[in-house]
């Protein structure tokens, strides 16, 4: 029991300046894994003293040669049975750096320990068996790998002793690994022949694989780095609790994504309170100068806000610009853990960041077992299968899909009091973020006009479609900055004003790049209107550009329907619309190649036919409306917090204000938009600025 | 008894750190570690109805009592409980009673009983450790916890690798290794079934050096036992009777540091009731020893 420190041989760096990555080795059963593990402990000396001997006196008993394996499966029964169970941890120096490896079971049986391990992993190794080749294990690990979010993967094929280190054989399993991994969006760092017994390939290469040029095991390991919580998405603190232990009233949780400093204006999510971070608390308290004025993300945290309003668990505090979403349904890619199936109707309990909500599973797709690629059919998905799902959830959760933050856009699926599942959110409000990019029934899309904008129509709806699938994960703000990114040549923004169109023209302000900003000035709009107009353009500082009603078409139009004449009929109405609305909007469209407009899909029946983004084939252009999928209370809610100047009729009980005689006040109980051309058919109000007359 | 921090060690860490001119991405690794921590008892605080922290005096636990300290902002807000097999070493009696009243904690001290109660097919050193588990079952039992908050590590033992962050045990405070359920993504099963409790390990992934080095910024008081004295010092204290000093010249925290980054010891070589055969330490826990 002598402990030797050598200072010379071991320069002393304290232990929290060295950096720790956590590796998980996964594959098929009895790929060798756990033989993998021991090998690389040997290799770095980094087995305790002892340990060596205890393992060979372990294999002795039990009548086996030397197992390395046996130093993770500590377990009698893993030891009797020479399998792993359940998942464990070794730690490991390398010059370099600690490395924690994570031992995960093979046998599908014990997938959920294969989670539990791999879910904790910066990294993954996963391995293959030369004599096997890709299993069913092989590949369900690797699917499991995509879901769990571990990006950084190499590939060992191990055992290539006993098929004599042919070169053949490993450019065959190389190849279709490969191609697996690269299905699943994941391109290994390496994909390495080695004998984890004997050490080739481990440490260092031996002759055997001579043809072999890649890194060793261990250099692969070094290469790889730490996962780091997002400290540059939107910010988001899902609450853990509210303490109030003494006179302050903290807000506890951890950031999860971005950053939070005193003075940050945010909104509570779901509800979409507004607030201000008023303080950082902090324990030992400290003096004045040195209290904490920012927390990063993985930062546990405590804050106050500048005012009083009601925060409870499982509320997430988010930057106030770039809000979650607020959503009683989503779409999730899960895997099911539960020995009895999940099926449609089923009830179980979601886990979203530290909210909680009972939901109905309304939907199931694409359910297959990610081993054997076989489809289930039915609507249900089988233990250790994996599948798209759809849920009802009982109360308001907010929500982030999985491509905005792979933070917080996950999912835990809970039944019968424990974590049966999960995966990653796909959609929030699904029904909302539907694109229809595609031509949409009864719309024609004219190939001359797309011809003479000088725009492919079919290229045009492959980038909508590329861009929907990009936006819909999107804060309205990153869309616009997006679009910008994608769309070369001139960006329209048309605004009338409306809260919509004040939260656009707020979210432009804070931008540099050339979004030109138009109003259709229609010349029948209210006095408020006019009055916001000129109070916008003093808030901002800008000069909106205004277009007019050509005056001979418009004086024509006054002469055979009369000045009010669009009350008389539908025909009528259109007509006006056409020519105060339409036909300028088409001048302040000309030449553009995206368009920036307000709708949202809530507001009228019609209006959710649209879509967050398409293609405008006649147009050209790539048409976005950035808070398609916002509700009213989270409109409201960004309105109030950043005190934006809204027209004084939405006080008066005007929601959608266009043409003042076509404008009326509505019940607190109707629609948005039935205040407009309330005389006509629901279903047809829209004055054809934004849809294509039938 | 203190060991003497400078206590702007203290102060140059954590919060601190990313509050300088330029702002910080990304946590270094004892912050990371402390936030894990933090996040997990308040997790417990949150979802249980009534936990205790099972403080041992030992170098693990006072990090935890300190984590909780942070976590709740100065007030460890459920009861520090001591299973008190009356065989520590006295200095961690002294180390008690002073820090229960300076760091204001709802001490618990839970007697065990006789050895003479304890399963006589264990080996001696395991029986007699054994005598910590019944003492926490009758604990459990008087209280009412549904949860015991403990202050194991991964790194310490192979059994203990395998644990979850909140691990479920049985009725008769059981450990069902070959049933543990998924825990993954921070998301923790926190639903005992009826008379069953949840152990919820908030330091399982700290190492012995993060432990130190740890204990070092922080300035978190320890016994003096942990420093070397005449060539020994003890590595895990436990029973007086079972648990041996390791030779070693590391008479400051920074000395044991550097010890443990050039030793091949274990750290529990020195706890007797691991090592007297093969599965004495995975019965003791699977009967539900911490």
């Amino acid at each position: 029991m002598n402990v030797q420190i050598s200072r010379q041989l071991h320069p002393v760096s304290p232990a929290g300046a060295r950096a720790l990555v956590r590796i998980v080795i996964v594959g098929h059963v009895d790929h060798g894994k756990s033989t993998l593990i021991g090998r690389l402990l040997h290799e770095v000396e980094g087995l305790p003293d002892g340990k060596l001997d205890a393992l060979k006196a372990v294999s002795a008993r039990r009548g086996m040669p030397f197992e390395w394996s046996f130093l993770l499966d500590a377990l009698q029964t893993e030891r009797d049975q020479g399998i792993t169970i359940d998942t464990s941890q070794i730690w490991l120096r390398t010059p370099a750096r600690d490395i924690v490896l994570i031992d995960a079971p093979g046998h599908a049986e014990f997938l959920r320990n294969m989670i539990t391990g791999a879910a904790q992993a910066d990294a993954a190794v996963l391995l293959v068996d030369a004599t096997e080749g890709v299993r069913d294990q092989t590949r369900r690990h690797g699917y499991l790998l995509h879901l769990l979010g571990v990006r950084q993967v190499m590939v060992v094929i191990n055992k290539m002793d006993r098929v004599a280190f042919d070169a053949g054989k490993f450019r065959e399993i190389e190849t279709e690994i490969a191609a697996q991994l690269a299905g699943l969006g994941l391109t290994p760092s390496a994909i390495i022949p080695i004998s984890a017994r004997n050490g080739d390939g481990v440490a260092r290469h031996t002759s055997s694989t001579a043809w072999y040029r890649g890194p060793t095991v261990l250099a692969a390991l070094d290469a790889f780095v730490p996962a780091r919580p997002p400290h540059d998405l939107a910010t988001r603190l899902p609450v853990q609790a509210v303490y109030k232990f003494d006179d302050r009233r903290i807000i506890a949780g951890r950031v999860a994504s971005g950053r939070i400093r005193v003075g940050d204006d945010v909104l509570i999510m779901p509800a979409g309170k507004p607030a201000c971070i008023k303080s950082i608390e902090a324990w030992p308290e400290r003096e004045t100068s040195q209290t904490p004025r920012v927390a990063i993300a993985g930062q546990s945290v405590g804050i106050t806000l500048d005012r009083d309003i009601f925060v409870e668990r499982g509320d997430v505090v988010c930057a106030s610009t770039s809000p979650a979403a607020s959503a009683r349904r989503l779409r999730a890619r899960v895997f099911w853990l539960h020995q009895r199936p999940l099926a449609v109707g089923g009830h179980i309990t979601v886990r979203i960041g530290t909210a909680e909500s009972t939901a109905v599973v309304a939907a199931i797709e694409e359910a297959v077992d990610p081993g054997l690629l076989a489809s289930d059919g039915a609507e249900v998905i089988a233990q250790n299968h994996v599948g798209e799902i759809e849920l009802a959830l009982s109360r308001p959760i907010a929500i982030d899909p999985y491509t905005a933050d792979p933070n917080t856009g996950r999912i835990v699926l809970e039944f019968e009091g424990r974590i049966a599942g999960g995966g990653l959110i796909l959609t929030a409000q699904a029904a909302a973020l539907d694109t229809t990019s595609g031509p949409r029934p009864g719309k024609v899309a004219s190939t001359a006009r797309a011809s003479r904008t000088g725009v492919n129509s079919d290229e045009l709806r492959a980038k909508a479609s590329a861009l929907a699938q990009v936006f819909a994960s999107l804060s309205p703000a990153e869309r616009i900055a997006h679009l910008r990114r994608e769309v070369a040549g001139k960006i329209v923004f048309t605004t009338s004003f409306g809260l919509e169109d004040q939260v656009i023209l707020h979210l432009l302000s804070e931008r540099t790049d050339d979004i030109a900003v138009v109003t259709l000035d229609t010349g029948r709009l209210f006095p408020e209107t006019y009055a916001l107009w000129a109070q916008t353009e003093r808030r901002y500082g800008v000069r909106i550009r205004a277009l007019h009603p050509r005056h001979g078409d418009l004086e024509t139009l006054v002469e055979r329907d009369g000045i009010n004449g669009f009350y008389d009929s539908r025909a009528a109405r259109l007509a006006c619309c056409t020519v105060r609305k339409v036909e300028p909007l088409e001048r302040a469209l000309a030449g553009a190649r995206g368009w920036i407009a307000g709708l949202r899909a809530e507001q009228s029946a019609h209006r959710q036919d649209m879509a967050l983004v398409t293609a405008e084939a006649e147009r050209g252009l790539i048409k976005l409306n950035p808070l398609f999928d916002w509700t009213r209370e989270e409109l409201l809610a960004f309105v109030s917090s950043n005190d934006l100047p809204v027209n004084s009729l939405h006080a008066q009980g005007f929601a959608s204000i266009g043409c003042a005689p076509c404008t009326r006040a509505i019940a607190p109980d109707e629609p948005e938009r039935a205040g407009r051309w309330w005389w006509e058919e629901e279903s047809k109000k829209e004055c054809g600025l934004h849809s294509h007359r039938p | 008894m203190r060991v003497d921090i400078k206590k702007e060690t203290a102060i140059a860490s954590g919060q601190q750190s990313a509050a300088g001119p330029v702002e910080a991405t990304q946590l270094d690794r004892l912050d990371a570690l402390e936030s894990q921590s933090i996040f997990i008892l308040r997790e417990a605080f949150a979802r249980l109805k009534r936990i205790a922290i099972l403080w041992s005096l030992g170098k693990d636990s006072n990090v935890m009592i300190w984590l909780a300290r942070k976590a709740f902002f100065g007030r460890v807000p459920c009861p520090a409980m001591h299973v008190d097999t009356g065989k520590k070493f006295p200095e961690m009696y002294a180390f008690r009673d002073r820090y229960a009243k300076e760091w204001q904690l709802d001490l618990l001290v839970e007697p065990c009983p006789p050895i003479d109660a304890i399963d006589p097919t264990l080996p001696p050193a395991a029986r007699s450790a054994a005598r910590k588990t019944e003492g926490l079952k009758l604990a459990l039992a008087k209280h009412g916890f549904d949860g015991l908050v403990a202050g194991i590590r991964r790194d310490e033992e192979a059994t203990r690798a395998k644990e979850r962050v909140f691990s479920p045990r049985g009725a008769e405070g059981l450990w069902d290794v070959h049933d543990q359920p998924p825990e993954f993504w921070n998301h923790f099963n926190a639903s005992p079934p009826p008379g069953a409790h949840l152990r919820v390990h908030p330091i399982l992934h700290w190492t012995e050096s993060d432990i130190w080095a740890y204990t070092k910024r922080e300035g978190i008081p320890i016994i003096p036992l942990y420093l070397a004295r005449d060539g020994k010092r003890y590595r895990s204290l436990g029973d007086a009777d079972i648990t041996f000093p390791v030779e070693s010249n590391a008479g400051t925290i920074d000395e044991i540091i550097a010890e443990l980054a050039a030793t091949r010891i274990p750290e529990r070589a020195g706890r007797a009731m691991d090592h007297e055969s093969e599965d004495a330490f995975e019965r003791l826990r699977k009967a539900g020893y911490l």
